[in-house]
């Protein structure tokens, strides 16, 4: 089955800039499609040609067999967008922003009067549907913003930074609402920089820095090649832990040191720990845990994700 | 090598005349609708605010003044009371302020901070669908300020001909020309600093184009400088309708504002497109 995306060599330059290098990739009806990376590594610049809202410089792009350059009224039809800031209309209620936004797709009144209130519910916004906009928390709006991305039935839905700003408990809800969508047979597209949510949420996704791609691969996958299973995080206090690191030669299967802290890659980080301690080294405190895409990362660009 | 040349020359949009249906979804009601729906929701006061700047020179110039001015020379020669001198080139402002508010401040708010067009932008809307919906929302506010100071100089007694009825329909084509290009004209702002300039130039335009006193008083570089400005027209327009004078320049100053309305439409759905749809 071919994707309902895929790209061949996308570019987009501005003057000598590019932001967006060269990339390919393909997603599949159905799955949850990450890009992950840091900010200005040209992930929202790809969103907006998958959406139709930017032209491309070079490459082939193909969103639902169509050309979001020549033909973008028909596939933003067809999408649902999330954008990394809320746009909502302020100058609506709850109600009236997800009715209304089905009607600039042309739909009809009654069938958007049914719409509005499925879309209420699955948003858990219910007791809200007459509030204005501005007395929404954070948490409410992003969940409004996803319920009006989905009024037309988008095939494919396009979530740009979706927890960007939002406290643990709100993302959680957050997810949780991402996840029954894609029961339903949604395709997500989403952008983040966080590595919990590209772990969660994603299926499948490529690391992207400077417009390129990395590495692709499911999370496990990424992580089974670029790391190891466990990590070891040691703080010998900022001023030692670049001189103790020689001293660690030998200790799991590499290491890397930042500014505040040693990590020690290894398959048993426990084991790694107490050899640590056999060779008379006491860090201020030490951590094991499992391996994470930012370990990825950190492995493919030598800089972690949140600078 | 082959297929990515083909693919960046689909991809890319050709320059030159863009397409209609890239322009328009013909969906323009949705963009009306929704102004509507927030006209409903807002306080009929906001919405008649500005109404009143027009009617208060009325009351103080052709009232106050006119009692020592007595009669001056109208459309025609004919002599007219100075209050029903100043009443249509006064209803011509109301047109133009109702329009202005609409398509500025408003605009920029949608623009620069609400970001309601580049959400409209991202749904199979297209920027010309955009452009004429609010275009059309600012030019009802111009029209209702014109019913509305129609209805004051009715009252005063300053209607004297049944052709003073087409000023209803002028009032249309002035406030349509003031709002497509008021929009056009904001769309480049970006800061409240530059909005501020709009009131620069609206004021000396409100008082200077012939609208308390006949243009004559001026030097001739001054009158031709006058005559380029949209006011002036509408002022002069609505002042021959008011008395059903008409000449060849009743044609000049209708069609300076159909020019005008399809240069901002024009200017306005291409800076659309340009800030959300590049």
């Amino acid at each position: 089955m071919p994707g309902v995306i895929s790209a061949r060599g996308l570019r987009k330059t501005y003057g000598d800039v590019a932001a967006v290098d060269g990339i390919d990739f393909e997603v599949e009806a159905g799955e949850s499609f990450g890009l992950l990376g840091p900010n200005g590594a040209g992930k929202s610049t790809t969103m907006r040609m998958i959406g139709g809202t930017l032209d491309r410089t070079g490459g082939e792009l193909e969103v639902l067999g169509m050309d979001p350059g020549s033909e973008r009224p028909q596939v933003r039809a067809h999408l649902g967008v999330v954008p990394q800031q809320d746009n909502l209309d302020e100058e609506l209620r709850v109600r009236e922003n997800l009715v209304m936004y089905g009607r600039y797709f042309g739909m009809s009144r009654s069938v958007l009067a049914a719409k509005a209130d499925e879309l209420l519910a699955f948003a858990q916004l219910e007791a809200k549907a007459r509030e204005k906009v501005v007395n929404l928390s954070g948490g409410m709006k992003r969940r409004l913003t996803i319920a009006r991305g989905l009024v037309n039935e988008p095939r494919i839905l396009l979530l740009d930074e979706p927890t960007t700003g939002l406290d643990p408990q709100a993302r959680h809800v957050l997810w949780d609402r991402l996840f029954r969508l894609k029961e339903t047979g949604t395709t997500l597209v989403v952008t983040t920089h966080f590595m919990d949510e590209a772990e969660q949420l994603c299926d499948r996704l490529i690391v992207v820095d400077h417009g390129r791609i990395m590495a692709q691969g499911s999370p496990g996958q990424l992580i089974r090649e670029h790391s190891t299973r466990e990590v070891l995080e040691l703080r010998f206090g900022s001023a030692r832990n670049a001189a103790v690191v020689q001293q660690l030669k030998g200790v799991g299967e590499r290491n890397e040191v930042l500014p505040d802290r040693i990590l020690v890659y290894a398959r048993d980080g426990e084991a790694a720990l107490e050899e640590v301690a056999a060779r008379g080294l006491h860090p201020v405190t030490s951590l094991v845990r499992r391996s994470s895409l930012e370990d990825v990362f950190l492995r493919l660009t030598g800089r972690s994700l949140i600078d | 090598m082959s297929a990515t040349t083909t693919g960046a020359a689909r991809g890319t949009r050709r320059r030159g005349i863009p397409s209609l249906s890239s322009l328009s979804s013909g969906n323009l009601g949705s963009v009306l609708e929704r102004n509507m729906r927030v006209i409903r929701n807002q306080n009929w006061v906001i919405l008649v605010s500005g109404f009143f700047e027009p009617v208060l020179y009325l009351l103080a110039m052709g009232l106050g003044m006119g009692a020592l001015v007595g009669s001056v020379t109208g459309p025609g020669g004919r002599p007219v009371e100075y209050a029903a001198y100043i009443a249509p080139a006064l209803l011509a402002t109301s047109a133009m302020n109702g329009a202005i508010y609409d398509s500025t401040w408003n605009v920029f708010f949608k623009l620069r901070l609400s970001k309601l067009y580049q959400s409209m932008l991202q749904t199979s809307l297209g920027p010309l669908d955009v452009a004429l919906g609010e275009i059309l929302m600012a030019l009802f506010r111009g029209l209702l300020y014109a019913l509305g100071f129609l209805g004051v100089i009715a009252v005063l007694g300053l209607v004297t001909s049944w052709w003073a009825l087409l000023m209803v329909p002028a009032a249309v084509l002035i406030a349509f020309g003031f709002a497509a290009l008021g929009m056009g004209v904001t769309s480049y702002l970006t800061t409240f600093q530059q909005m501020d300039l709009i009131n620069f130039v609206l004021l000396p335009m409100f008082l200077f184009s012939a609208t308390l006193y006949p243009i004559g008083v001026y030097p001739e570089w001054i009158q031709w400088l006058i005559m380029g400005m949209p006011l002036w027209h509408g002022v002069e327009l609505m002042r021959q309708l008011s008395v059903g004078h008409f000449d060849g320049l009743t044609w000049v100053h209708s069609l300076y504002f159909v020019g005008m309305t399809v240069l901002g439409l024009a200017l306005t759905t291409l800076r659309l497109r340009k800030l959300f749809l590049r």
